[in-house]
């Protein structure tokens, strides 16, 4: 395909989508009357609502049913899958670790996130100090996981070898002696949760920088006239502000955990203990192409977000009322 | 004010950055290149001689698409040694290479849109995605199948096979049973080539007596890890109990626990879990688990940090640019010396298959291509011409003198011996969810300190129940 | 009708603060604690990304065998590795940077555009289950995009469309749609229903609404989003893999960074400079559209 050829394809698309758009938005714009909101409503979702159905609710289906099947799909084997899962030791580690990334990494994450957010708001390098934060974001999965190998490395403390990795020099520098870090089981799961929360940080930042600026600034001039220090201020003005912010920050966290896995698979694989249900998923798919048991693995993901949709719902029922 | 056009603010900013998009394109359109038969390497054959490529026929304006594993920089001289191909038959290769090949092949497959052909980097997959997807992989047609019973050994063939019938003809193989070494070390420190498994033993203690550590190893290869320890077993299993046992092992004719395949292994743990022995210039024993398999051997360069590294013949690509590779150089290898007089020196290989998921006359020209001896010699010369070393092919037409490297060419004299003895790579043949996964996946908790009868008892759990 | 960016009785965020004497009090109150903690944190994010940048610019046989901190003590620093992840190898970068240009801008457009209506849909709209419909798409977000590219492999091949930009332009698209849907959602509902009313009566329809009211007091959040996508898809390696492939046809950059480590070496020393030279766009893009995080993804979320 010349270079002609794609900026053709490009502009087909632009022309078959604008086309599609105003054709969706002309049938909501006749609807009147009665059925005025049902017609408009439904041609607003129709488009996101069709394309869901299509690319995500019936692969989720189709998933479902394969994790009572087998290897190939051809034979039933009904709970099989799932019995596997919880009894077989290394997949009950892999369950365990997927607990500890998704406990650990939306606190840590928004917890730096926010208080970084409060200490560079109206400081004169705002955006320059936001702009570091938000670096790792921007960089690739598999750039940070680069990143990183280079903190964790380990080298031998031997005469002419010197250390390549940050965190390991640091401790030669200290007289200790250097870890094999990947391999301390299960500590090295905290590691590369650690890289998790470098990344995560940013967008937890980012997002609840811009809830705090909305803040009303006559409630936090008001509080200040009357002599609130900056520590009550945080716990008893800003952090109940924002608190739609960081269920949403949280919330958005916690789903982007669960389906992580280049992190795992990048550094280590998924070796020595820290695999999570996501790197299971694709290693049962891809790699040994047992489709009955990365199916199970995927739906353990669904059933891990309910709490987290169930909280959701809650909270936007809660507002609703209000 | 009239209600402006649906979305139009959006549409308005896009057109903008669309615009902007093109207009950077343009900038770099002058730039773009093509991925055929690309700018590096020179002509590796004279576009005159088109005769031995008139077997092929016309194919003017017929595509093929090539799906591989293989990415820069040694997909050029593959790219490179397709070119007389192109040029004489008037056919295109589309050549694609991914580190993900391995889990995007079959996705492909599945999904129904298969490559042309694509190199199949071990036996267990190929076996994987015939019996998953019937009729998706075409049989090898008949020139193939003439090259291969005319130019290849037994060996290769039944491997590119699967239940009798033949799919791949061998593109480049390896040979897996070097061990890699500093001729110029062993010089200094009058060490000789051990000529027996026992004299490499008594080398290695000599060698930790004089305060050195004999052996290096690294299994970590990202998915992967664990790869090299089974070639390590696979050699010792050759050597301990002879070809015949090995089949057994391989074709799970004996539990993958037997208590043979035990003392194996505890025989490479003599070597690879002694402290004494590992690891040299990377750490200790679980260091092995964490060194990446191609910075393994390195340490045999750095002022005698290592001494021997075992490895196949394409760990000859890891050396950094400009390193002497000869019998009297920087670096060299010896073959893995005999345990037991009474077995055969059986030499362990691999190889890559030509698989094809289409019948056109096209592709089928494009394989019985690839099967011949000419394209064997065509890309060792690209490879040469490219200062690249570590490739062979099984193809006894192949002339060694073609290739740069000593190792690789004495590789070739070996493969081309017909008295010497080969088995195939077994966890390559083995099926894919435990040669792809639980073997590679033991071995490396095995290194890490899981015991030799729990790892083995690990695998065997997994070996498919129907096969 | 007319439109305004700030609806009346909200303050619009970053105007109209009251200077000096809540400032000055606020500098008071941000001590140099305060600074010392938000340096050490700024400090300790950055230095990971700084030696990897420091890396890109060593010399391979440096890369592999000393630390980049050694650089402070012996410096050596080359552009060949740059040189070469730019210009070498027989497919150039430059063709790859323009495939992930034209695989990114369609997939973050055609997402914001889709999300938009429906979170007007389901924010402003009252039709038969449009709560649960709601909660449906908010939980579609955890279904892993593994898990569907299978599927829509498959039916892109069917429709003969696979091989074209189409499939990665739809199936970013897709994966996108349950986030966009809930945040938008979610800014899109504290818009005062004073001004839909208003425009309402004056006989508007939900279309003229939409398109009048709604998306520019959006703007912030669509451009929010339009940030999170973009890096999202620029970086994105798996979906590119799966339905663009690795030629120079429709693969994108990541592709071509993933495969620079090489069958046999460990490149690192190519991986460092690739991984900058992928990180430029979404930096620029980042920083340009700083000015509508200041006014984020949530302006107005907050109730008085």
């Amino acid at each position: 395909m010349t270079l002609l050829d794609k900026l053709l394809q490009l502009l087909v698309a632009v022309a078959v989508f604008a086309a599609v758009m105003g054709a969706v938005l002309f049938v909501a714009d006749r609807a009147r009357g009665r059925r005025t909101d049902l017609v408009s409503g439904l041609a607003f979702t129709a488009p996101a609502l069709l394309l869901l159905l299509v690319g995500l609710l019936y692969p989720a289906g189709r998933t479902a049913v394969q994790s009572f099947f087998d290897a190939s799909s051809a034979g039933f084997v009904g709970l099989d899958n799932y019995v596997r899962i919880f009894t077989q030791p290394d997949l009950v580690v892999v369950l365990r670790n997927t607990l500890l990334w998704v406990v650990i990494t939306p606190i840590l994450s928004t917890a730096i996130g926010l208080v970084y957010a409060v200490l560079v708001d109206r400081t004169r390098f705002e955006s320059f100090a936001k702009a570091l934060v938000f670096l790792p974001m921007a960089i690739s999965f598999v750039g940070a996981a680069i990143i990183w190998k280079f903190v964790y490395e380990y080298r031998p403390n031997q005469q002419n070898i010197q250390q390549v990795g940050l965190l390991n020099q640091v401790l030669v520098w200290l007289g200790l002696e250097p870890v094999n870090f990947i391999l301390v089981e299960p500590w090295n799961n905290l590691l590369l949760i650690v890289v998790m929360i470098w990344i995560q940080a940013g967008f937890a930042m980012t997002v609840l920088s811009a809830a705090i600026k909305a803040i009303p600034s006559d409630i936090v001039e008001a509080a200040r006239l009357d002599g609130v220090g900056s520590v009550r201020m945080f716990f008893s003005i800003t952090l109940p502000s924002i608190r739609p912010a960081v269920v949403v920050v949280i919330t958005a966290i916690s789903i982007a955990v669960l389906k992580v896995f280049d992190i795992v698979r990048t550094m280590t694989g998924g070796q020595f203990g820290t695999s999570v249900v996501a790197n299971e998923f694709y290693r049962q798919t891809f790699r040994l192409s047992d489709l009955g048991m990365g199916s199970a693995l995927a739906m353990i993901l669904f059933v891990l977000v309910v709490p987290i949709v169930v909280y959701n719902v809650r909270q936007m029922r809660k507002v609703d009322a209000r | 004010m009239p209600a402006p056009k649906s979305g139009s603010t959006l549409r308005r900013r896009g057109t903008s950055a669309l615009a902007a998009a093109f207009g950077v394109s343009l900038v770099l359109a002058g730039c773009a290149g093509s991925n055929v038969a690309g700018d590096g390497g020179s002509d590796a054959a004279g576009s005159e001689d088109c005769a031995a490529f008139a077997q092929y026929g016309d194919l003017s304006g017929k595509r093929v698409t090539v799906y591989t594993s293989i990415v820069a920089p040694e997909d050029q001289p593959h790219i490179d040694s397709y070119r007389p191909f192109e040029e004489c038959t008037g056919a295109q290769i589309v050549y694609e290479g991914s580190k993900e090949f391995e889990a995007q092949l079959p996705v492909r497959v599945q999904a129904g849109s298969p490559p042309d052909i694509a190199y199949i980097p071990q036996p267990g997959l190929l076996n994987t995605l015939v019996t998953q997807n019937p009729g998706a992989v075409k049989p090898a047609p008949q020139t193939v199948a003439a090259n291969v019973d005319q130019y290849f050994s037994e060996t290769f063939k039944s491997a590119g096979s699967v239940d009798g019938t033949l799919y791949g003809a061998p593109l480049g193989s390896n040979v897996k049973s070097y061990v890699w070494y500093s001729p110029q070390a062993f010089e200094a420190k009058g060490y000789t080539v051990p000529q027996t498994w026992d004299e490499m033993i008594a080398l290695s203690d000599r060698i930790v007596a004089e305060g050195g550590k004999p052996w290096c190893a690294g299994i970590g290869s990202g998915d992967a890890t664990g790869w090299p320890l089974t070639d390590w077993l696979e050699d010792v299993m050759l050597r301990e109990n002879g070809p015949e046992v090995y089949d057994q092992w391989v074709s799970h004719a004996i539990p993958f626990d037997d208590p043979r395949v035990a003392a194996a292994l505890d025989r490479v743990g003599s070597i690879l879990k002694n402290p004494a022995y590992v690891n040299g210039g990377l750490g200790d024993v679980s260091s092995i688990a964490t060194t990446t398999f191609q910075d393994a051997g390195l340490p045999i360069l750095r002022d005698q940090q290592c001494y021997m590294h075992r490895q196949a013949n394409f760990y000859a690509a890891n050396f950094p640019e400009g390193t002497d590779i000869s019998e009297n150089g920087e670096v060299f290898a010896f073959e893995l010396p005999p345990i037991d007089p009474a077995q055969p020196q059986t030499i362990l290989v691999g190889s890559e298959f030509v698989v094809a998921f289409s019948d056109r006359p096209e592709v089928q020209a494009f394989q019985a291509f690839l099967s011949s001896p000419e394209w064997s010699n065509l890309k060792a010369k690209a490879g040469s011409e490219l200062g690249q070393s570590g490739w062979i092919s099984a193809n006894t037409g192949l002339d060694p003198a073609n290739l740069s490297n000593p190792i690789d060419r004495q590789s070739v004299e070996i493969l081309q011996d017909e008295s010497n003895t080969f088995r195939f790579d077994g966890s390559d043949l083995m099926p894919a969810a435990v040669g792809s996964a639980t073997f590679w996946r033991g071995m490396t908790d095995w290194i890490t300190g899981q015991s030799t009868p729990d790892t083995l008892t690990f695998i065997e759990q997994s070996w498919p129940a129907s096969q | 009708m007319t439109v305004v960016d700030n609806p009346p009785g909200t303050t619009a965020p970053g105007f109209a603060d009251p200077p000096s004497r809540s400032a000055a009090a606020k500098k008071r109150l941000t001590s140099s604690w305060a600074s010392l903690a938000a340096l050490v944190i700024a400090v300790l994010w950055t230095i990971p990304t700084f030696g990897l940048f420091l890396t890109s610019f060593r010399p391979e046989r440096d890369v592999q065998r000393t630390g980049w901190w050694t650089f402070f003590a012996n410096p050596d620093l080359t552009l060949a590795n740059y040189g070469e992840v730019l210009f070498g190898g027989s497919q150039p970068l430059s063709g790859f940077f323009v495939n992930s240009v034209l695989v990114t801008i369609p997939s973050v457009f055609i997402p914001i555009i889709l999300a938009t209506m429906a979170a007007y849909g389901f924010a402003w709209t009252r039709f038969p289950l449009r709560d649960t419909l709601f909660v449906a798409v908010f939980a579609l977000q955890i279904v892993p995009l593994q898990v569907a590219l299978l599927p829509l492999l498959e039916i892109f091949v069917g429709t003969g469309l696979n091989g074209t930009f189409w499939t990665v332009w739809i199936a970013h698209s897709i994966f996108a749609l349950p986030l966009a849907i809930f945040l938008l959602h979610n800014s899109m509902r504290d818009i005062p229903a004073e001004l839909v009313e208003a425009a309402r009566v004056d006989g508007a329809g939900h279309v003229r609404i939409f398109t009048t009211i709604m998306v520019p007091l959006m703007k912030p959040a669509i451009a929010a989003f339009a940030v999170f996508q973009f890096l999202w898809v620029w970086n994105d390696l798996l979906v590119a893999l799966v339905f663009a492939g690795g030629t120079l046809d429709v693969a994108p950059l990541t592709v071509r960074l993933a495969n620079l480590a090489g069958n046999r070496g460990s490149n690192w020393y190519l991986l460092a400079p690739g991984a900058f030279i992928a990180i430029i766009v979404p930096l620029v893009v980042f920083l340009g559209l700083q000015r509508y995080f200041v006014r984020g993804l949530l302006a107005g979320s907050v109730k008085g």
